[in-house]
This record gives structure tokens, C-alpha cells and sequence, in this order.
């Protein structure tokens, strides 16, 4: 494993809300670092603090208090429009439910955060999101609609949105919650190639099973780590995928 | 983010709900409509009066006898017997800022020659009425200052007094027709002139020395009027000061006795159509506006409900790295896209209807540049400030909650 560059440091990260009176603590000082090319699972069960922890991760949501590294630089204080930048350019996010825009084709889909960048011209642009339709094996459904398609396609493209920033790392939020068996593991089977390739994936899911095909997984229990290990004996998704029964 | 990128974005998001843009630019393309039918109705209007006062002359001066009517008192007999030849002989000899000046009589009855005969006027006039009301002889002549000293009888008749007296097509200079029992050679014939804006014939007109008229028709030793032209239509007021100082001098008035004669220019009266047209005007536009603003508040209307429908949308964008000020533009671009669209059919559809207001009602109507140049600015306005609300509540949702909406 090679642990040269840290891409995500959090350290003793707090994260509580108000409700009404009282203060829900859903992340009550969490620390820990992802390196370069690891493929982390964050388990744990409903309302352990699994979105929240993304989310801060995601630069979506700040934390009340901790410190938040990443790829080197402190996010933790940044403004609402500086966090936008760094979601536009280093974060990839994947959701359980898409999140596609309807009526719009998979090319297109793909493009959006792309046109968040004025950097990126309009054929840089349709040339990066189609070399990711492929890479997530939808190089014939460039022009489909995203209501066309099946779950499992959908959430293909929202991987193929996730990659097209070339993003430091992807966040995924149960990306498999909305899907069956069989075309979970055909997700998981995409997740564990991109690993592969290098790329830097955090894994979201309720589903304990999952940890025997990521490189390390990180357990929650009410806001706290209750356990972090490697997994060096990462199982193929794609065997137990070739193996389910086919269905109709 | 460029501007050319949300662009992209906000069409794409308008296309993809085609109907409901339409039904949301509906209230703008009939507001808009209305204005510009309104303003060309309006402006038509004001025009062809305009067009009506230089067709009359716009320097043009009348003076009546007796006080000023505006007032509504009755007048006796006596005040309308104030202005008499001698006031017109002052005029002639002391004003200086007159080109051309004419006493005006005339007498109402049948006009005859040989079987034909027709009811209308002789207008009593001298030899410079041509100049004041911009009139030409079309064939023949017209009387001269002798035939006036003299009483002479004469004629130039109409275009209509011809046709109604000549049906046959005869050449009437030369012939004696008779203005009741008054027998008058015709010496010329008036250059045509057709029906002027208001639908009048500006034809049926036959004029005589106004000497004639005095003496031979109606037995009178005063005025019924005088008619001048001012040397410069700038400055018509002045002319109007000297003419009433020499008349004040004529009559004997002295300090605080009012004016026992009127006098009215030609622009004074355009003035007070005109007010009255710009008026009406305004009112008709401020309903139409009153239509647009509600088509804007329409707009407004959809975009909230677009807002809430489109939460989860928003979200996302926001998660991929849309910033609020993005998102802010994003809506506004579709306000403006919405208003200002509907606005350019708007127009169209105005400019549309008033040409069939032309057409087939035959008002005048004119669409101005300026109504035009209004309306596409009043649109974009429109879109951005009924846009802003619903555009800024976009912008200030919150990614997380907004992703999570159903
Ligand atoms: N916006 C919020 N306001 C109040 N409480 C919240 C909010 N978001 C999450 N929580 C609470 O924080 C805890 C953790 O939630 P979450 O991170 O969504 O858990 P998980 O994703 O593991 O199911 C839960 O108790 C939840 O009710
Ligand atoms: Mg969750």
C-alpha cells in the first residue's frame, strides 16, 4: 500500500445540531487520514453519523469544530463560494438515489460540472465526459436519455458525472442502496476497477458485507470511530457478480 | 462561471418545459400587446391631428368677435357685431409680425346653375385667404383686390360645388351660377384637396369677396371674423399680443375692460387636442401596463413553484460545484428569457393588431420606435425584478437539504 500522499486529514472533527432546544451530536470527534489510492468503506447503522461525515468531507456542510485537510488545504473556515470551487474541482459525489437531471441525455449529465468551470472549453468538455461514459461502460448510451434508463445505468452516469472533474477523491453515499443484488455488485465491480486504476474512493453504506471488497473500512457508532482496518485481502465484487444467478 | 455557460443551462432547463414557459409568457405577450396596440392608437391619433393643423397651416390666427366663450356666458347680438372692416384696415396697415390677413363673412344657401342645385356656403373672403389656408386655383383665376373693392360678382368654386353643379362635366369657368338670388360668375375652380383627417370635405367650399358677401348677401357693416397668418410660427404669441393691443386701441378698451374679441391660434387648439389625446394616451397605457405587470407577477408565480420543484435539481448543482451567485443567474437568465421572449411576440402580436386596426377600422394608428424600444426594456426589467425573489430563494437553499428533498 502505498501511503505517500495524504489526501484527506480530519482531526478530532465535531459536528452537532441544534434542534430546537436541544443538540443532536452526530459527530462527536472523529479523526483520521486517507492516503492516495485507498478505497475506504465508512460503515455503521442508520443515524450513526455516516451522511454527515460525507457531507463535512464533501465540503457541503461545515463542522462545528476539528480541523479538515484536504489534498493539503484547510477547508474547514472556507466561505460558501470558495467551498463550491473546491466541490466543482476536487470532489467527486456520488448520491443513492442519481440525482440525474430528467429529460437530459448521459453526455450532457456528465458535462454539468464541467460547465461550473469557465476553464474548460465546450469540446474539452464533451471530449472528457464521453472518454468517462466509457471508462463506466456507456460508450453506446452517450445519447440516452436519463429517464430511459435502468438504476444501474443511472448510477453509472453519476459515477461518469463523479470522474469528469478528475476529482482528488469521490465520495459515494450509499451508491448501492437504491439497487438489487446483482446490479450492485456490478456498481461495486466498477468501484473496485476505478481503485484500481488509483483513484481515491470513500465508500458510504449501512451494508457490513461490503467491507470485504474495500481496501479499509472505518466503523461508526453514534459519532465516534469504534473501529479502523485495512483489508488485505480485498475480494473480487466481479466474481460474485459473474456468479449470482442471472435475472430476468 | 461564464455567462455563456449559464445561458446554456437556463434554455436547457426552459426547453425542457416548453408548455408551461409558454403559458407563463402568455401575460406578458398579451400585456405587451395591449401596450403597444394602446400607444399606437394613441400616437396615431396625435399624429393625424398634427398632421391636420399643418394641413390647416399651424401659424394660422383666427379672431372672432365677443369675449372669449370659454366661459360659457351667452353672447348678445351686440358682441358679435364688434369686429368690423375698420379693425381689419388697422391690422393691414399696423401689424408688423402678420404675413397675411383676411375678413372672413359667409352665408348659408343654394347654390344654382340651371336644373342643378346644391345647399352649401359662399365663404367671404379676400385675396390672401389662399396663402393663409395653403389652397391653390386649379383652373382659371381668382378675384383680385379690384373685384373685392368693387363687390364683384364672382366666384371660385369647389371641386364638390362643381360636380354637384356641373354634373354633365361642362367647363362651369365662365358660367353664371346663382348663390340664391345673387347671380355670380365662376372665374375658377379650387385645386382639390379631398377629405381632411377629421372627414370633412374640404371641397365643398366656393369663395367670394368678402365684400360681396357683406353687401350683396347679407346687408352687413361688420365682421364675422378675421383670419391671419403669423410671419413666424415661433412666434405665434407675439403676433397674438400685437394683434390684441392694436384691436384694444381700435375698440376703445380701456385698462381692466376685457377683450369684446377672441383670438385663437391654430397651435393653442393643437395644444388642447393634443392634451386631451395624450391623456387618453396614458390612460389607455396604464391599463395595458397595468396587464403587463400582472403577466410579470405571473412570472414570478412559476418561477417559485419552478424553485420548489426543481429543489433537488438545485441541490445538485450546488454539490457539483454550482456557487449561489450561479444559481442566482441561472433563474434570472430564465425570467428574462421568459419576459423579454414574450415580450418581442408581445410586440409583434401589438403591431400585428394595430395594422388591423389600420386596416379594417381605419383609425390612424402608428407604432412608434419608441413604444417599441419601451416595451423590450420594460419586459427585461420585468423579468429581473419579478425573477429576483424566486431566483434568490434558489440561491440561498442549502445543498444538503436541498439534495435531499422529495
Ligand atoms: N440537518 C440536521 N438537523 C438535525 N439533525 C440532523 C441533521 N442531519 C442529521 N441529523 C442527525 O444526525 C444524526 C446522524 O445522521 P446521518 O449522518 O444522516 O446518519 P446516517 O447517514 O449514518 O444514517 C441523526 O441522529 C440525525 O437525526
Ligand atoms: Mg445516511
Amino acid at each position: 500500500m502505498a501511503k505517500e500522499k495524504e489526501i484527506i486529514k480530519i482531526v478530532d472533527l465535531k459536528r452537532y445540531f441544534k434542534v430546537g432546544d436541544e443538540t443532536v451530536k452526530a459527530l462527536r470527534g472523529v479523526s483520521f487520514t486517507i492516503y492516495e489510492g485507498e478505497f475506504v468503506t465508512i460503515m455503521g447503522t442508520s443515524g450513526s453519523g455516516k451522511s454527515t461525515l460525507l457531507n463535512t468531507l464533501g465540503c457541503l456542510d461545515t463542522p462545528t469544530s476539528g480541523q479538515y485537510l484536504l489534498d493539503g488545504i484547510s477547508v474547514q473556515d472556507m466561505g460558501k463560494n470558495e467551498r463550491a470551487r473546491i466541490r466543482n474541482r476536487k470532489i467527486g459525489f456520488i448520491f443513492q438515489n442519481y440525482n440525474l437531471l430528467p429529460k437530459t441525455t448521459a453526455l450532457e449529465n456528465v458535462e454539468l460540472p464541467l460547465l461550473y468551470n469557465s476553464g474548460v472549453s465546450a469540446k474539452e468538455r464533451a471530449e472528457r465526459a464521453e472518454k468517462c461514459l466509457r471508462a463506466v461502460g456507456l460508450g453506446d448510451r452517450l445519447y440516452h436519455k436519463s429517464n430511459q434508463m435502468s438504476g444501474g445505468q443511472q448510477q453509472r452516469v453519476a459515477i461518469a458525472r463523479a470522474l469528469v472533474n478528475n476529482p482528488v477523491i469521490i465520495l459515494a453515499d450509499e451508491a448501492t442502496g437504491n439497487l438489487d443484488t446483482r446490479t450492485s455488485f456490478s456498481i461495486l465491480t466498477l468501484f473496485q476497477k476505478l481503485y484500481n486504476e488509483g483513484k481515491t474512493i470513500i465508500f458510504v453504506t449501512h451494508n457490513p458485507e461490503l467491507a470485504l471488497y474495500s481496501s479499509r473500512n472505518i466503523m461508526l457508532r453514534d459519532g465516534h470511530i469504534v473501529s479502523d482496518e485495512y483489508n488485505y485481502d480485498i475480494k473480487s465484487a466481479e466474481e460474485v457478480y459473474r456468479n449470482l444467478p442471472q435475472e430476468e | 462561471m461564464n455567462i455563456q455557460n449559464l445561458l446554456k443551462i437556463a434554455l436547457k432547463a426552459l426547453n425542457n418545459n416548453k408548455m408551461r414557459c409558454f403559458l407563463t409568457m402568455l401575460g406578458v405577450i398579451i400585456g405587451v400587446g395591449a401596450v403597444i396596440a394602446m400607444l399606437a392608437i394613441g400616437q396615431g391619433s396625435k399624429d393625424s391631428i398634427k398632421a391636420q393643423i399643418s394641413e390647416m397651416g399651424s401659424n394660422m390666427i383666427m379672431i372672432f368677435p365677443g369675449a372669449d366663450k370659454r366661459g360659457g356666458v351667452r353672447q348678445s347680438s351686440d358682441d358679435m357685431q364688434t369686429l368690423k372692416p375698420a379693425d381689419y384696415e388697422a391690422l393691414v396697415t399696423q401689424a408688423s409680425t402678420i404675413a397675411n390677413i383676411t375678413p372672413t363673412v359667409s352665408s348659408s344657401g343654394q347654390w344654382i346653375y340651371g336644373n342643378s342645385n346644391y345647399p352649401s356656403q359662399a365663404q367671404g373672403v379676400n385675396t390672401q385667404y389662399l396663402d393663409i389656408r395653403q389652397r391653390s386655383v386649379a383652373e382659371g383665376d381668382f378675384f383680385t383686390e379690384t373685384d373685392v373693392k368693387n363687390a364683384a360678382k364672382v366666384c371660385v368654386l369647389g371641386k364638390t360645388l362643381v360636380d354637384n353643379l356641373f354634373p354633365d362635366g361642362s367647363d362651369p369657368i365662365g358660367k353664371v351660377v346663382r348663390f340664391g338670388k345673387v347671380p355670380l360668375t365662376v372665374i375658377g375652380v379650387l385645386e382639390e384637396k379631398g377629405y381632411n383627417t377629421m372627414g370633412q370635405d374640404q371641397d365643398d367650399l366656393a369663395l367670394v369677396p368678402y365684400t360681396t358677401v357683406m353687401k350683396r348677401m347679407l346687408a352687413i357693416d361688420y365682421l364675422q371674423g378675421i383670419q391671419a397668418s403669423a410671419i413666424d410660427e415661433e412666434q405665434t404669441e407675439k403676433t397674438i399680443d400685437e394683434i390684441t393691443d392694436i384691436l384694444r386701441t381700435q375698440h376703445k378698451l380701456r385698462d381692466g375692460d376685457e377683450d369684446n374679441f377672441t383670438i385663437r391660434s391654430m397651435q393653442e387648439l393643437a395644444e388642447m387636442i393634443s392634451s386631451t389625446s395624450s391623456m387618453m394616451t396614458v390612460l389607455l397605457a396604464a391599463v395595458a401596463g397595468i396587464s403587463l405587470l400582472v403577466g410579470g407577477i405571473g412570472i414570478m408565480n412559476i418561477m417559485i413553484v419552478s424553485v420548489t420543484e426543481r429543489t433537488r435539481e438545485i441541490g445538485l448543482r450546488m454539490s457539483i460545484g454550482a456557487t449561489g451567485r450561479d444559481i442566482m443567474t441561472q433563474f434570472l437568465i430564465e425570467a428574462v428569457i421568459i419576459s423579454v421572449t414574450g415580450g418581442i411576440i408581445g410586440i409583434l402580436l401589438g403591431a400585428l393588431a394595430s395594422w388591423m386596426i389600420v386596416t379594417f377600422a381605419h383609425w390612424p394608428v402608428t407604432v412608434s420606435a419608441s413604444s417599441v424600444i419601451l416595451s423590450f426594456l420594460v419586459c427585461t426589467v420585468i423579468g429581473i425584478i419579478f425573477g429576483f425573489y424566486p431566483a434568490a430563494k434558489a440561491s440561498n437553499l442549502d445543498p444538503i437539504e436541498a439534495i435531499r428533498y422529495e
